[in-house]
């Protein structure tokens, strides 16, 4: 009986050495945009021993399928800095990383920084920084000129002419216009329960307000391109976009300051091809990987310069977007703990259920 | 030795259809109560009891949005047996044998592209600034761009388009199998049109309405991304919670609560549904 | 035109055309009250055409369509006192036996307790007073046969069209049901039109028979008119069993025609049929096998048949046994099988097969018409 057990066992260890010596294959989750097949191409020629796979997904479902395999099944993921902390906590589905395998020498240390804060367990560093960008208001500045603030999608002046998904971000934007501090909150729930009540509310009222809620890029942009709408909250990205085609229609940081986020690199802890995965985090940090992978995503990489060396076009929709104090008034997602995401979607039930009239 | 090899091939026979049934119905299904009646104390830590149900009978938000679900897939699924059942008696009955298989061809299009494309072309067609208001406004009978998209109406309209087919199919074939002299006895006996209808060609029809209807609740009541994205600012689905638990706030244990109670609120009214009609689900959905 | 209220329907110049197709062509018929009528014709002869006009499911292009002397033809199908027996029964299987009785009573609107008592009073006529709550697949295939009668009959109509409705059963139970449903017809005494192609069932059960082909009427009459007096060679041909020739006259005198066959044979005919050939005219001629006496040798006289001034010589093919109405095949010099009856006894002086025999019948029974 032992015999035998040792026996599969250490002829499984030799199938799993051996498949990957052959060919390497890097499967690699991530955001819609952030692996272009140029960069996939470039990549693959550098190392003609490494097939790169990718999933593209969003955090939540990249959280979800991890949670649903433990962990396995791919060997890079790029979730957002504050949902690494809680979702190790709660489902273990990340190991640590090796940061002298990467070059952390290119990354911005600032936000190298702030993500090893968030993202540090024990000792051990979780994640590292790749992307970042915000979350804030589009406006069309010709029919909404003195719209600044998150509170003012819910201005009866442009009644039936704004739009927002209804996700945790604008529950934090409203919070944070109503003079509250989400972020600090989060250390006392109950308090946060009151925040996110008092948001409800508000948020309930503005339901007429608004057109619809949108679902995606794609129904937002079409709202906003057709001028069915003046103004909605929305990623950066998609802004940058709709700028392209329509340069009336600009970013605006809310005056409380824009959301930001972090993408970042994790990996899951039954990945397979971790040197691949360091490669791979290594490639696209070099600088002219950094300008495709910009040109792409409309995010900012995190590198010293990152900004300097985005395309032409998304430089001076982030240059029409951003001052200098926009940029200092950043406030990034803070770590979510645990319990957060099951009150956030209560409220957002009891909103998207509630009758604004 | 003969016999020992007979029963092993019948085995052999039935163990990819046992398999099927067990490890990607059977199973996943116990594993989803299983989960259902855990309750999470702490992270990682989980007991068992029946929170996620208790849950679900306290908040109000949840039952009412099961049972707009509900109200409003029985309203798709009478529209469409409204719209289907003259459709496949045309089919059945009326066109001739080339026209028919074109028809047939016709209500398969749909299906040909996901059901995400189909939205967004019902999107294009009802938005403000989309087809119908602008040919609304061309013709002048609106004076100004009109919304259709974004409210319970389109949601209707895109699941009855989405569904209709598996309606008009199972009408179809039990229509087909009715001898035309059964119609023309109908008359021949003294009956009029609507007494042929109420008392002939529906009762015989009977097996593939219901057939139909419970093929068209289900996919109703389990549709995502059609009432998703037609739908407006109040209009929320039962799926959508499901995801909501399952995705956003990472709680699975209330999200398989949540599934297994669309299940067995959908099988009861499958099954209130077969009582009334005096029907049984071999007579019906085995047949067609 | 009150005489026409003696004719429970009347058919007058009737005529269907689907394009140019003339299904149905300037087809006149009478049937008096009370009386079994059949309309005998191959399949696709219109029939059924002609059939459907009466009970109102086409439309007919020309002619009139009479009902006790009123036309029918403004009045839809669920409005005319014609009811139909349906190839397939058309019984409908949603509904047990008295709902598929009821149907037609509730259409008009009859009460109840009337229901009731004609269900109950049509069940006992058809001899079955018990099946009212059975279902329809419950029923063997002669109960369903008079389920749809009964279906019929418990509405009074001024007439029952039958579409061939026996069409589906076994052989032995079509001999019964030819019985049963002439006993039936007697029973309601209700005019009955039958359509069929089977010409025994026509012959059996009707008072008068129509001989329909291509659209047209060939003959009515009564089924022993048809067989005896065939009017043409369609019916001569049509109606029961018939060895056929074809010829050419070689003189006339009368009714009498002498004819040389395309075999050879020299026989003589009597002129059937209105139009007299003349010299050399092709001909038809027919001549049943119970008529022709098989023999050891050429005989002119013979008791019943009078003179058999026809002979012919050939060898025995084949015996068909078959009881009383055994059958001989007799094949003649050119190689034609010539069919006619024989007794055999199962004696030592029976035919059989490869003896050579003579086949003698009179001018009576050989039926000539021109073509």
């Amino acid at each position: 009986m032992r015999i035998s057990t040792m026996l599969a066992g250490s002829l499984a260890t030799v199938l799993i050495a051996t498949i990957p010596a052959q060919a390497e294959t890097l499967r690699l989750m991530t955001w819609g945009s952030y692996a272009p097949e140029n960069i996939i191409k470039l990549f693959e020629e550098k190392y003609p021993g490494i097939e790169v796979a990718v999933t593209f997904s969003n955090n939540e479902e990249m959280i979800a399928k991890l949670r649903a395999t433990g962990g396995a099944g791919y060997d890079l993921a790029q979730p957002s800095h504050d949902r690494i902390y809680a979702a190790q906590l709660e489902y273990d589905i990340y190991k640590p990383m090796d940061l002298s395998k990467i070059n952390t020498a290119a990354m911005e240390p600032s936000l190298l920084a702030g993500v090893k804060a968030n993202t540090t367990m024990d000792g051990k560093v979780y994640a590292v920084p790749h992307q970042w960008g915000t979350s804030g208001l589009m406006v069309d500045k010709t029919k909404a000129p003195d719209l600044k603030g998150w509170g003012d999608l819910c201005d009866p002046k442009y009644k039936g002419k704004t739009s927002m998904r209804l996700k945790r971000t604008i529950l934090l934007g409203t919070a944070f216009a109503m003079g509250e501090d989400p972020f600090a909150a989060y250390a006392d729930l109950s308090k946060y329960q009151e925040i996110l009540d008092k948001v409800a509310v508000k948020l309930i009222a503005c339901k007429d307000n608004l057109k619809a809620y949108w679902k995606g890029g794609d129904d937002l942009s079409a709202m906003m391109l057709s001028g069915e709408i003046v103004a909605s909250e929305t990623w950066d990205s998609t802004a940058y976009r709709i700028f392209g085609q329509n340069q009336n229609v600009v970013f605006v940081p809310p005056s409380t300051g824009a959301l930001a986020w972090i993408d970042t690199f994790a990996l899951p802890r039954k990945g397979k091809a971790d040197d691949a995965a360091y490669k791979w985090i290594n490639f696209v940090l070099q600088p002219e990987i950094v300008t495709m992978m910009s040109a792409s995503s409309g995010a900012i990489v995190a590198v010293k310069g990152g900004k300097d060396l985005l395309p032409a076009d998304k430089k001076a929709a982030v240059n029409a977007a951003f001052t200098d104090a926009d940029i200092a008034n950043l406030k990034f997602f803070a770590n979510i703990p645990p319990g957060v995401e099951d009150m956030e979607g209560k409220t957002l039930e009891k909103i998207k259920a509630a009758t604004s009239n | 030795m003969q016999k020992d090899i007979k029963r092993l091939s019948l085995i052999l026979l039935f163990m990819p259809f046992a398999l099927w049934i067990v490890v990607l119905i059977a199973l996943p299904h116990v594993g989803m109560v299983i989960l259902s009646l855990q309750e999470k104390i702490a992270p990682r830590v989980y007991q068992y009891s029946l929170h996620n149900y208790i849950e679900f009978v306290n908040e109000p938000i949840y039952w009412n949005t099961l049972l707009r679900t509900g109200s409003i897939s029985l309203l798709v699924t009478v529209l469409a047996l409204l719209i289907g059942f003259p459709v496949a008696y045309y089919i059945a009955k009326i066109a001739g044998f080339r026209t028919r298989n074109g028809l047939f061809l016709l209500c398969l299009i749909p299906l040909w592209v996901s059901d995400l494309i189909r939205a967004f072309g019902w999107i294009l067609l009802l938005r403000e600034t989309g087809i119908v208001s602008g040919l609304l406004q061309w013709t002048g009978i609106l004076g100004s761009p009109m919304e259709f998209l974004y409210n319970d109406a389109a949601v209707i309209v895109g699941l009855v388009y989405t569904v209709i087919l598996f309606m008009i199919v199972p009408l179809v074939s039990t229509i087909d199998g009715m001898d035309n002299s059964m119609i023309e006895a109908g008359y021949n006996l003294g009956g009029n049109g609507f007494t042929v209808l109420r008392k002939i060609i529906i009762p015989y029809a009977m097996p593939g309405i219901v057939a139909g209807c419970i093929v068209v609740f289900m996919l109703t009541a389990g549709s995502y991304l059609t009432p998703i994205l037609l739908g407006g600012k109040n209009s929320s689905w039962f799926t959508e919670q499901i995801y909501d638990q399952f995705i956003t706030r990472y709680n699975w244990e209330s999200g398989a609560a949540f599934g297994f109670l669309l299940l067995a609120f959908t099988s009861l009214v499958v099954w209130l549904g077969l009582k009334l009609s005096g029907q049984s689900l071999s007579s019906t959905v085995a047949k067609s | 035109m009150t005489s026409s209220a003696e004719y429970d329907l009347e058919c007058i110049n009737v005529s269907k055309h689907f394009g140019s197709l003339r299904a149905v062509d300037d087809v006149s018929l009478k049937i008096p009250k009370g009386s079994f009528f059949s309309i005998l014709g191959p399949s696709g002869c219109g029939k059924t055409t002609l059939m459907r006009m009466i009970a109102g499911f086409n439309d007919a292009t020309a002619g009139d369509v009479k009902i006790k002397g009123k036309s029918v033809l403004n009045t839809p199908p669920n409005k005319r006192n014609v009811k139909m027996v349906f190839q397939h029964l058309a019984l409908f299987p949603m509904m047990n036996v008295y709902e598929n009785i009821a149907y037609g009573l509730r259409c008009n609107r009859v009460n109840k307790a009337e229901t009731d008592r004609r269900i109950k009073d049509v069940l006992e006529r058809i001899a079955l007073p018990d099946v009212a709550n059975r279902e329809i697949h419950q029923l063997s295939g002669g109960q369903k046969q008079r389920i749809a009668i009964a279906r019929c009959m418990v509405l009074d109509p001024d007439v029952l069209l039958l579409d061939e409705p026996l069409g589906a059963l076994d052989l032995k139970l079509r001999e019964a049901m030819k019985i049963e449903l002439k006993l039936l017809q007697h029973q309601f005494n209700t005019t009955f039109v039958y359509i069929t192609h089977d010409q025994s069932e026509a012959l059996v059960m009707s008072d008068n028979v129509a001989i329909m082909n291509e659209g047209k009427f060939e003959q009515v009459g009564s089924p022993q008119e048809l067989y005896h007096v065939p009017k043409t060679a369609f019916t001569a041909g049509f109606v029961g069993d018939t060895n056929r020739w074809s010829g050419r006259v070689v003189a006339t005198d009368g009714e009498t025609v002498k004819i040389e066959t395309d075999t050879g044979l020299t026989l003589v005919c009597k002129r059937f049929g209105d139009t007299a050939p003349g010299d050399s005219a092709s001909v038809s001629v027919f001549v049943r096998p119970e008529f022709i006496h098989a023999a050891w040798q050429a005989t002119d006289v013979d008791g019943a048949s009078g003179d058999l001034v026809n002979h012919m010589k050939g060898t025995v093919d084949s015996l068909l046994f078959n009881g009383a109405n055994s059958r001989v095949l007799v094949r003649d010099g050119s190689g034609e099988l010539i069919e006619a009856d024989v007794t055999l006894t199962g004696g030592s002086d029976d035919i059989h097969p490869g003896q050579s025999v003579w086949l003698n019948w009179s001018q009576a029974h050989t039926m000539c018409f021109a073509s």
